[in-house]
C-alpha cells in the first residue's frame, strides 16, 4: 500500500512524470536487453575485439542522466553502453557500430570502447581508465567560459579513482568553481582488484574531501536515489556553485572483459549482487505508486525487444566502411 | 644570436615578443582563445612568453594551471572538444612526459575513434631544447615523440617571424598543433611583420641557396647550419640550408627537389639522433627518385645517445656545433668531388 504522505514518496515518485518515470524504466530494459543482445552477438562471432557489460548497473547510468538535457554533456568509460543510452543513442547506430559497419556512430572506427554519440551530448567511451575525468573538466570550462549553461556529467569506475588524472580533475574542477558533477560507479572491482585492497580510503566519496566539494555515497542499484543525488549536484553546479563527487555503488554482474576467468569473487558474492537487481526494483516502485501496471510492464518489454531485434538486423545490414578509406578522418580536412 | 637575412624593413622583435604578439592578436580578435600553463599568469610564464598577457585579458583568458600537466593538458584538450581554443603552454617540453596520456591517446586520436564527429582545435607549446645549464630533465627535445603520432601536427620555428606566424597558422587550424620552441631562440631578434599572417604548417623554407650539399635542419640547428655554410662558402662549398618547420607533416616536396639539385644530404638535429627526424628524411629520400641523384652517403648530425649533462662543456659536447657540421659537410662535399 503506498505511503499516502507526499514527503514520504521516493524522490523519482515526487519529482518526476509517470511518462518521464516509464521513460526511464524503459531504457534500463533497453541497456539491459541491449548488453545481452551485445553478448549474444559477441558469442555468435558477428562482433570482434572485446567489450564490457554493464549488466547489473543501469540504474547509475539512467538515474544519472535524469537531470541532463541534450545540451549537457557526459563523458563515459569503456563500460559505456549504458551512458550512452541513457543520453539518447539510438542503439541501431550502437549495435552497427559494433558491428564495425560505416552507419555506426563512429563509421566502426571506435567500436564499443569509444561509443559517442556527440549529438546528444556524449563525449564519448574512454578507452583509457581516468581519460575522460580532465576532459569532462574542459567541457565544464567551455560552458563557464561561453555561458552556455551547459553542465558536463562525468562517469568513471572505482579503479579511477586511484589515477592521477582523478586527483589533478577533481582539484581544478574545484578551484575553479566549474559545473561538473563526478559519477564514480563503484562496482567494486577494478579488474580483477577489489576496491577494499586497492583504495585507502572507506568509500570513495570520501575523496571528495581532499578537493573541498559535496561527496555523497549512494545504493547505486536504487534509482530514486541516484537521480535524486545527481539532480542535486547539477541543480549546484548550474548555479555556479561548483563541482560535487557521487559515489554510485553497484555491482556488475558479469566479467571485466571477454578474458575474466571470475577467479576473484565468489559465487555468492555474485548471487547476493543479482538479487538487488536494479530493474525489477525499479519496475516494483513503479508499481508500487501505480506509476506502471504489469501490461504496461510486459508491453514494455515487448516493445524494447523488438527494437533490440530490428537495431541487430540494421547493423548486420548495414554496410562495412570502404577499406581504402581506412586513413581517413586522422585530420579534419581543410574548408578549402 | 641574430637572423642572417637582408635587412627587409621591418621592424625587429624577439622570438619570445613575437609569439606573444601572436598570442594577443587571437586573444583579442577570437573571444574563444585562452592561454592555459603554469605560472603563465602574473609571473609572465617561466620564459617571459606570455609577459604581461594577464593585465590586458585578465585571469580568465590567461589562465594559470596548478602542477597538473596531466590534468591540465586534459582541460585544454575537453576544452578545444567543446568549443574553446586553448592555447597550452608545458613550462618545459620534458613536462610532456606526464601529460603524454591526454595528447597521445586522446587529443590525437579522439577525432579518428569518433568516425571524425569531432574536431581537437587544440595549440600546445613547448619550451625545449639544451643549452642552459638545467641539464637532463629540462633540455630534453622530444619533437620526434610526437612527430610518431597520426593525428597531431608538429612544427619548430626556427626565427620569430616564423613563431608567430606558425602560432597564428596553428590556432587556424583544426587539429591539435604543437610547436616546439627551442628556449635558446626566445631572445633572438629578427624582422617580424606587424598584424596577423599565417606561415603554413606544411612546408619548409630554403634559408640559403646552394648547389654542393643540401643541410636539412630544424630549430636552432638551421641557424648553426647557416653559420656553417657562410665558412664553407669561403672553402668554395655551396651548402643549401633547407629549414624543415614542419617535422608533421614532412614538406617532401621542398627536401627532395634539393637533394635531386645537390646529390648530398646532411641532416641536423639537436634531439638524440637514434631514431630521430634524420632518419625520417634519410629514409624519405632513400625511398624516392631523389636517390638516384645521391653522389655520397647521407650523414646524419644529432644528439648523442645520452641525457643532456649539467656541466657546460660536456652540454655542448653532446649536440651538434657549428665546426661539427662544417666538417661533417666539407667531407662529405669533398669525398665526392
Amino acid at each position: 500500500m503506498p505511503d499516502s504522505n507526499p514527503e514520504n514518496l521516493p524522490f523519482a515518485i515526487r519529482h518526476y512524470s509517470p511518462d518521464q518515470l516509464r521513460g526511464a524504466l524503459r531504457k534500463m530494459i533497453l541497456i539491459r536487453k541491449f548488453e545481452e543482445g551485445a553478448e549474444d552477438s559477441y558469442t555468435r562471432g558477428l562482433i570482434h575485439g572485446t567489450m564490457h557489460l554493464s549488466i547489473g548497473q543501469e540504474a547509475c547510468a539512467v538515474g544519472a542522466c535524469m537531470a541532463l538535457s541534450d545540451d549537457d554533456k557526459i563523458t563515459s568509460t569503456h563500460r559505456g553502453h549504458g551512458h550512452c543510452i541513457a543520453k539518447g543513442a539510438d542503439v541501431a547506430r550502437m549495435f552497427a557500430e559494433f558491428f564495425g559497419k560505416e552507419t555506426g556512430y563512429c563509421k566502426g572506427r571506435g567500436g564499443s570502447m569509444h561509443i559517442a554519440d556527440v549529438a546528444k551530448g556524449n563525449l564519448g567511451a574512454n578507452g583509457i581508465v581516468g581519460g575522460g575525468l580532465p576532459i569532462a573538466v574542459g567541457a565544464a570550462l567551455s560552458a563557464k567560459r561561453l555561458g552556455t549553461g551547459a553542465v558536463t556529467a562525468c562517469f568513471f569506475g572505482d579503479g579511477a579513482n586511484n589515477e592521477g588524472a582523478f586527483h589533478e580533475a577533481l582539484n581544478m574542477a574545484s578551484i575553479w568553481a566549474l559545473p561538473v558533477v563526478f559519477v564514480c560507479e563503484n562496482n567494486k572491482y577494478g579488474m580483477s582488484m577489489s576496491t577494499e585492497r586497492s583504495t585507502a580510503v572507506a568509500a570513495i566519496a570520501d575523496r571528495a574531501a581532499a578537493y573541498a566539494m559535496p561527496g555523497v555515497s549512494v545504493d547505486g542499484n536504487d534509482f530514486s536515489a541516484v537521480a535524486e543525488t545527481v539532480e542535486g549536484a547539477v541543480a549546484r553546479a548550474r548555479a555556479g556553485a561548483g563541482p560535487s563527487l557521487i559515489e554510485a555503488v553497484t555491482y556488475r554482474w558479469r566479467g571485466h572483459s571477454k578474458s575474466d576467468r571470475n577467479r576473484y569473487r565468489t559465487k555468492d558474492e555474485i548471487a547476493g549482487w543479482m538479487a538487488q537487481d536494479p530493474v525489477p526494483r525499479m519496475a516494483a516502485m513503479l508499481r508500487a505508486h501505480g506509476v506502471l501496471e504489469d501490461e504496461g510492464l510486459a508491453a514494455l518489454e515487448a516493445e524494447v525487444a523488438d527494437e533490440i531485434a530490428a537495431a541487430i538486423q540494421f547493423a548486420k545490414d548495414s554496410p562495412a566502411p570502404r577499406v581504402d578509406h581506412a586513413t581517413r578522418d586522422v585530420l579534419t580536412p581543410s574548408a578549402a | 644570436m641574430n637572423i642572417a637575412v637582408v635587412d627587409s624593413g621591418l621592424r625587429e622583435l624577439s622570438y619570445a615578443e613575437a609569439i606573444r604578439e601572436a598570442m594577443d592578436i587571437a586573444l583579442a580578435t577570437d573571444p574563444r582563445v585562452v592561454l592555459m600553463g603554469e605560472d603563465i599568469g602574473v609571473y609572465g610564464g617561466a620564459f617571459q612568453v606570455t609577459g604581461d598577457l594577464i593585465d590586458k585579458y585578465g585571469p580568465d583568458r590567461v589562465m594559470d594551471t596548478p602542477i597538473s600537466e596531466l590534468g591540465g593538458a586534459g582541460v585544454a584538450v575537453g576544452a578545444a572538444l567543446t568549443g574553446l581554443r586553448p592555447i597550452f603552454e608545458f613550462q618545459f617540453s620534458d613536462f610532456a612526459t606526464l601529460a603524454m596520456e591526454q595528447i597521445v591517446n586522446q587529443a590525437a586520436k579522439l577525432r579518428y575513434m569518433l568516425g571524425g564527429a569531432v574536431s581537437v582545435p587544440l595549440v600546445m607549446r613547448f619550451p625545449a631544447g639544451s643549452g642552459t645549464g638545467a641539464a637532463a630533465q629540462h633540455s630534453q627535445s622530444l619533437e620526434a615523440w610526437f612527430g610518431h603520432v597520426p593525428g597531431l601536427k608538429v612544427v619548430q620555428p626556427s626565427t620569430p617571424q616564423d613563431a608567430k606566424g606558425l602560432l597564428l597558422a596553428a590556432l587556424d587550424d583544426p587539429d591539435p598543433v604543437m610547436i616546439f620552441e627551442h628556449k635558446l631562440l626566445y631572445k633572438m631578434r629578427g624582422p617580424v611583420p606587424e598584424g596577423a599572417y599565417w606561415v603554413p604548417l606544411d612546408k619548409a623554407e630554403v634559408r640559403r641557396t646552394g648547389t654542393d650539399v643540401t643541410v636539412v635542419a630544424t630549430g636552432i640547428m638551421v641557424h648553426k647550419a647557416l653559420e656553417a655554410a657562410e665558412v664553407l662558402a669561403g672553402e668554395g662549398i655551396a651548402a643549401e640550408v633547407i629549414d624543415l618547420r614542419s617535422i608533421r607533416p614532412l614538406d617532401r616536396d621542398t627536401v627532395l627537389a634539393s637533394v635531386r639539385k645537390t646529390g648530398r644530404l646532411t641532416c641536423v638535429y639537436e634531439a638524440v639522433k637514434t631514431l630521430g627526424i634524420g632518419a625520417e628524411v634519410s629514409a624519405m629520400v632513400a625511398e624516392s627518385d631523389a636517390f638516384d641523384y645521391l653522389d655520397a652517403p647521407i650523414v646524419r648530425l644529432g644528439g648523442a645517445d645520452s641525457p643532456i649533462p649539467y656541466n657546460p662543456d660536456l652540454e655542448r659536447a653532446v649536440v651538434p656545433q657549428v665546426p661539427d657540421i662544417i666538417a661533417a659537410v666539407r667531407d662529405q662535399a669533398r669525398g665526392a668531388l
